[in-house]
C-alpha cells in the first residue's frame, strides 16, 4: 500500500502508473475478446474505412476493425512481455544468486556464459532464437527471455556479492542458518528493490523487442493481431490510410513510455541514493 | 597495461563461446541451405548434384568436422563461402560494413550534438520549466521505437511534402558523398533520436551529480564564472557516464540496425544477417555474428580505456 501511495505521489509515477493501468485493462479486454468488433472478422464492404462512429480507428485493407485489433494486439504484446520478463527475471535471479553465493568457479562459468550472450546485439540474438524455433508467440517469449537473462544476472550478482560480505550474513552463518535460508531471506529480500525497478524497465524493452520481431514477421503470426505486425502492414498504405500507421505507432510508443515512467519513479522511490541522479 | 592484456585474453574465450552458440543455433534451423538457396529448383537436382553441392560448401561432413574446418579456416583468415552470394564471407561482410559503420557514426554524432547540450542545459536549469520540457522530450524520445519514428518520418515527408526518402541503389561515401548523405541522413536521424534522448538523460543526471560536488562549489566560491565552472570543472567529470552509454550504444549499432535498414531499404549488415538467417546461409551467419561480436567487444574495451583517459583516478582492473 505504501509503495502504491508513493508511486501516485511521484510525478512521473502517477502518469506512468495510469498509462500502465489503462493498457492492462485494454490488454485484458483484448485477451478476453471483449472488443468492439471481432478483431479477425473481415467487413469487406468497409475496407480501408476512415475512423468514425462505427469503426473508431478505421478499418484495414481487409476491412478488419483497427481498434479491436489494437486491443487484441496489446493483449498479445503484454502477454509476451510479461512472460518473457518473468522468465528472464527468474532465470537471471537464480543464476546471479548462484554465481555470487557459490563463488569462484561457478561465478566464472556463469558470468562467461552471460558475456557470450551479451556480445550479441539483443535483436540479433532474438532473431536467431526465433528462426531456430519457428516464429510464434511462445517462441518470442523464450527468445526475449533469454536475451534479457544476462541483464538480470548482472543486476542480481553485483549487489549479492557485496551483501554476502556484510556482517548480518556472517552473523546468520554463526547462528547456524542454512545456505538456503541466508540466500532467500538475507540476499534475495535485499534485492527486491533493484529487481522491481529492473522488471519495470525490462517490460518496456520486452514490448519494444516484441514489436520489432513482429514487425519483421517473426513474432505473432497473422491473422492474429500484434502491434508490430499492424505497423508493418501499414507501410504500403500509409498515404491512403494513415490511421493504420498512427494508431498502432502511438499505442506502442505510449505503452513503452508508461513502463519507462513507472520504472523511473520506482527507482526514485526504492533507491534513494539514485534519486537525484535519475530524476 | 596489465588490464589491457587480461581483457584481451578473455576475447578468444568469449568468441569461442559465441562461435559455438551460433554454429549450433543456425544448424538447428529447420530445412537445409541448398533447398533454401535454390527454392523450388532444388527439386530438379539429382542426388549426385545435390551431394556435390553439399561437398562444395562443406556441409556434407559431420558437424564437428564442419566446426573444426570453420575455426581452422578463420585462423587463416578464411571465413568460408556464402551459399547465397557464392563469394567469400569476409568479402560480403566487408562490403556491407562501411554503410553500417557510417550509419552508426552519423547517429552518434547526432545523438551527441543534440544530447550533450540538451543535458547540460537541463542540468543547469534544474527544476525550471525548461528543464521539465527537456526531460519530457527526452522521455518521449527514449520511448519511441526506431521503426515507429522511421515510418512517421516517411509518412510526414510523403504526405506533407510529397517527397520520398532517397532510396534506390546505395551510393558509397567516397563515390558520391552528397547522394550518400541524402540516403543516410534520415536513417541516422531515426536511430539518433532515441540515442540522443538517452544521452540527454544521462548527461543531465551526471552533470547534476558533479555540480553538487565540493570541488565545484569551491571553484564557484573562488569566483570562477558559471561558464568556466561548467566547461572546465564539471563537464570533464560528467563525461564518463556519457562515454559509457554512447560506447555501448555505438557497439550495438555496429551490429547493424535490422529494422531501420529494412524500412529505408539500406544494404547494411543488419539486413544481411537477417536474410542470411532466413536463407540458412550457415557460413555467412556464423561469420557475421562473430564479426559483430568482435566489434562489440573491441568497442567495450575502448570505452573502458576511455575512462582512464578521462579520469586518471580510475585504475582499471581493481575491484
Amino acid at each position: 500500500m505504501r509503495i502504491l501511495r508513493a508511486i501516485f505521489g511521484h510525478g512521473s509515477g502517477r502518469i506512468g502508473g495510469l498509462i500502465v493501468c489503462v493498457y492492462l485493462l485494454l490488454a485484458i479486454l483484448g485477451l478476453l475478446g471483449l472488443t468492439p468488433h471481432n478483431p479477425i472478422t473481415q467487413y469487406r464492404i468497409d475496407r480501408l474505412h476512415a475512423p468514425g462512429a462505427a469503426y473508431w480507428m478505421g478499418t484495414d485493407l481487409f476491412g478488419r476493425d483497427v481498434a479491436s485489433r489494437l486491443m487484441a494486439g496489446i493483449g498479445q504484446s503484454f502477454t509476451v512481455a510479461f512472460f518473457s520478463v518473468a522468465f528472464a527475471s527468474l532465470a537471471g535471479t537464480i543464476l546471479g544468486l548462484a554465481a555470487a553465493w557459490l563463488g569462484r568457479r561457478w561465478d566464472g562459468v556463469v558470468m562467461r556464459i552471460m558475456d557470450v550472450l551479451l556480445a550479441f546485439p539483443a535483436i540479433l540474438l532474438a532473431l536467431l532464437i526465433v528462426t531456430v524455433a519457428g516464429p510464434g508467440t511462445w517462441t518470442s517469449v523464450v527468445a526475449i527471455g533469454i536475451v534479457y537473462t544476462p541483464i538480470f544476472t548482472r543486476v542480481v550478482r553485483g549487489p549479492a556479492l557485496s551483501l554476502k560480505t556484510r556482517e548480518f550474513v556472517d552473523a546468520a552463518r554463526t547462528f547456524g542458518s542454512s545456505s538456503r535460508y541466508i540466500v532467500t531471506r538475507h540476499l534475495l529480500l535485499n534485492l527486491v528493490a533493484p529487481l522491481t525497478v529492473q522488471v519495470t524497465l525490462a517490460l518496456a524493452w520486452a514490448l519494444l523487442t516484441e514489436a520489432g520481431l513482429s514487425f519483421l514477421g517473426l513474432g505473432t503470426q497473422p491473422p492474429a493481431a500484434s502491434l508490430g505486425l499492424m505497423l508493418s502492414d501499414s507501410r504500403n498504405l500509409m498515404e491512403t490510410a494513415p490511421w493504420l500507421l498512427i494508431f498502432p505507432g502511438l499505442a506502442i510508443m505510449i505503452s513503452i513510455l508508461g513502463f519507462n515512467l513507472l520504472g523511473d519513479a520506482l527507482r526514485d522511490i526504492l533507491d534513494p541514493r539514485m534519486r537525484r541522479a535519475f530524476a | 597495461m596489465n588490464y589491457l592484456l587480461r581483457r584481451l585474453a578473455t576475447f578468444p574465450l568469449v568468441l569461442l563461446g559465441v562461435s559455438i552458440l551460433v554454429f549450433v543455433a543456425i544448424r538447428m534451423v529447420p530445412g537445409d541451405s541448398i533447398t533454401a538457396m535454390l527454392g523450388t529448383e532444388a527439386g530438379l537436382l539429382t542426388p549426385a548434384q545435390r551431394d556435390s553441392l553439399a561437398a562444395y560448401f562443406g556441409i556434407d561432413q559431420p558437424w564437428f568436422v564442419q566446426y573444426w574446418r570453420w575455426i581452422g579456416g578463420i585462423l587463416h583468415g578464411n571465413f568460408g563461402i556464402s551459399v547465397t552470394y557464392g563469394r567469400p564471407v569476409l568479402d560480403v561482410i566487408l562490403e556491407r560494413f562501411p554503410l553500417t559503420l557510417e550509419l552508426a557514426v552519423l547517429s552518434m554524432i547526432i545523438a551527441l550534438l543534440v544530447g550533450m547540450p540538451a543535458g547540460i542545459y537541463a542540468a543547469t536549469h534544474n527544476e525550471k520549466p525548461s528543464d521539465l520540457g527537456v526531460r519530457i522530450i527526452a522521455m518521449i524520445g527514449q520511448s519511441t521505437p526506431s521503426f515507429v519514428l522511421g515510418l512517421l518520418i516517411i509518412y510526414t515527408l510523403s504526405a506533407g511534402f510529397g517527397v520520398l526518402p532517397a532510396m534506390g541503389e546505395f551510393a558509397p561515401l567516397w563515390q558520391d558523398p552528397l547522394r550518400n548523405l541524402s540516403q543516410l541522413i534520415l536513417p541516422a536521424i531515426t536511430l539518433g533520436f532515441a540515442f540522443a534522448a538517452s544521452v540527454t538523460r544521462i548527461a543531465r543526471s551526471a552533470m547534476l551529480d558533479v555540480l553538487s560536488d565540493d570541488y565545484v562549489r569551491t571553484a564557484r566560491s573562488k569566483g570562477a564564472s558559471a561558464r568556466s565552472v561548467i566547461w572546465r570543472h564539471a563537464l570533464p567529470n560528467a563525461l564518463i557516464p556519457v562515454v559509457t552509454l554512447s560506447g555501448i550504444e555505438f557497439g550495438y549499432l555496429l551490429g547493424g540496425a535490422v529494422i531501420v535498414e529494412q524500412i529505408y531499404a539500406l544494404p547494411g549488415l543488419g539486413r544481411m544477417v537477417l536474410d542470411a538467417i532466413l536463407q540458412r546461409d550457415y557460413a555467412l551467419v556464423q561469420g557475421s555474428v562473430l564479426f559483430i561480436a568482435f566489434n562489440f567487444m573491441i568497442v567495450n574495451l575502448l570505452v573502458d580505456l576511455a575512462y582512464v583517459a578521462l579520469d586518471p583516478r580510475i585504475r582499471l582492473g581493481e575491484q
